[in-house]
């Protein structure tokens, strides 16, 4: 499936949200994720399915002003 | 103490995480500084999230309230998916509120700002809106369900002071009862004294401690500056005046002639 991840784009086997963030090894409980412009929860990651050509976003904390 | 959304703070002093030379140095700013809220930011980040993790875990060690920003976003959507997205890593219902609507000057899009904030304070967002000094943009930022307000008193990061400072007054007086912090500007402690005699109840730095020669000397030269500023306002000033006045009493001048 191609995916834009983080403005990136790439192809993954992954089908839910919470495989591919194993998949790209994304690890602990302080990351943010958003599909196509809306968030999606952390509790809702492993039923949030995926579909071709997903724009997902993945932050994490950084220093700001 | 600060009363911000019912949290009570000591220090009237934020400090931004951004820029400093070393995670060292800032730990250390912030720990001499003696302030106790600190602004963050979310990005994008390849490393499997375990530099923002590390980040993270450094500044939940300091015991500081978190104070996570929309930095750097231009639009309604954009600013309240970033303050979702920073609730949901940060666990916590503050957000600096940032609509960016000029390149160069860094000014707030204001009237992005407004309904940003109205979205976000119907979400439970308790919402510390980067604004201009405008009184009506204030007004409606209060109508929206804003109980602080963070006006600039200079542009993001030039370190130029306050340039309206007629502007400032004003909102201190429209405003009595309003937590008001100047955050965007200010570039040396004199300048963060001055915003607080004006009676502005705290200041938001980052960029003129740590870009500073010495970040944390600088962090504890403005908690001294913001202190002796805000102790000024509360002993009442005198009032410049033309003519000279004698300190020294008259009555009781000898007379040698």
């Amino acid at each position: 499936m191609q995916l834009i991840i983080n403005g990136e784009a790439q192809t993954i086997a992954a089908t839910t949200l919470s495989q591919l963030l194993a998949a790209l090894d994304y690890e602990g409980d302080w990351l943010a994720t958003a599909v196509n412009g809306e968030l999606v929860h952390r509790e809702d990651r492993n039923e949030h399915m995926l579909s071709d050509n997903d724009r997902i976003e993945i932050l994490t904390p950084m220093q700001g002003g | 103490m600060l009363d911000l959304y019912g949290s009570q703070i000591a220090s009237r002093l934020l400090l931004g995480t951004a820029r400093y030379p070393s995670p060292a140095i800032l730990t250390e700013a912030i720990t001499r500084s003696k302030t106790e809220i600190v602004t963050v930011s979310l990005r994008r980040e390849m490393a499997g999230g375990r530099n923002g993790g590390a980040f993270f875990d450094m500044i939940r060690a300091l015991g500081v309230h978190v104070l996570p920003n929309t930095a750097g976003c231009h639009g309604v959507s954009e600013a309240v998916l970033t303050a979702k997205m920073a609730r949901e890593v940060f666990r916590t219902d503050w957000i600096k509120l940032e609509v960016i609507g000029n390149h160069d000057t860094l000014q707030p899009d204001v009237f992005a700002l407004v309904e940003a904030a109205r979205i976000l304070t119907g979400e439970g967002f308790q919402v510390f809106p980067y604004t201009t000094d405008d009184l009506v943009v204030a007004e409606r930022l209060i109508d929206a369900g804003c109980r602080v307000l963070m006006p600039w008193c200079a542009p993001i990061g030039s370190a130029a002071g306050p340039q309206n400072l007629s502007a400032l007054r004003s909102m201190r007086a429209h405003f009595p009862d309003v937590p008001l912090i100047v955050d965007a500007g200010i570039g040396r402690p004199s300048h963060a004294m001055i915003v607080m005699e004006l009676g502005f109840d705290a200041v938001l730095l980052n960029t003129a401690v740590a870009g500073a020669g010495d970040p944390v000397a600088m962090a504890e030269a403005f908690a001294g500056a913001i202190d002796a500023g805000r102790q000024a306002f509360g002993a009442g000033m005198l009032e410049p005046r033309d003519m000279a006045v004698p300190s020294t009493p008259v009555i009781g001048k000898a007379v040698f002639a």
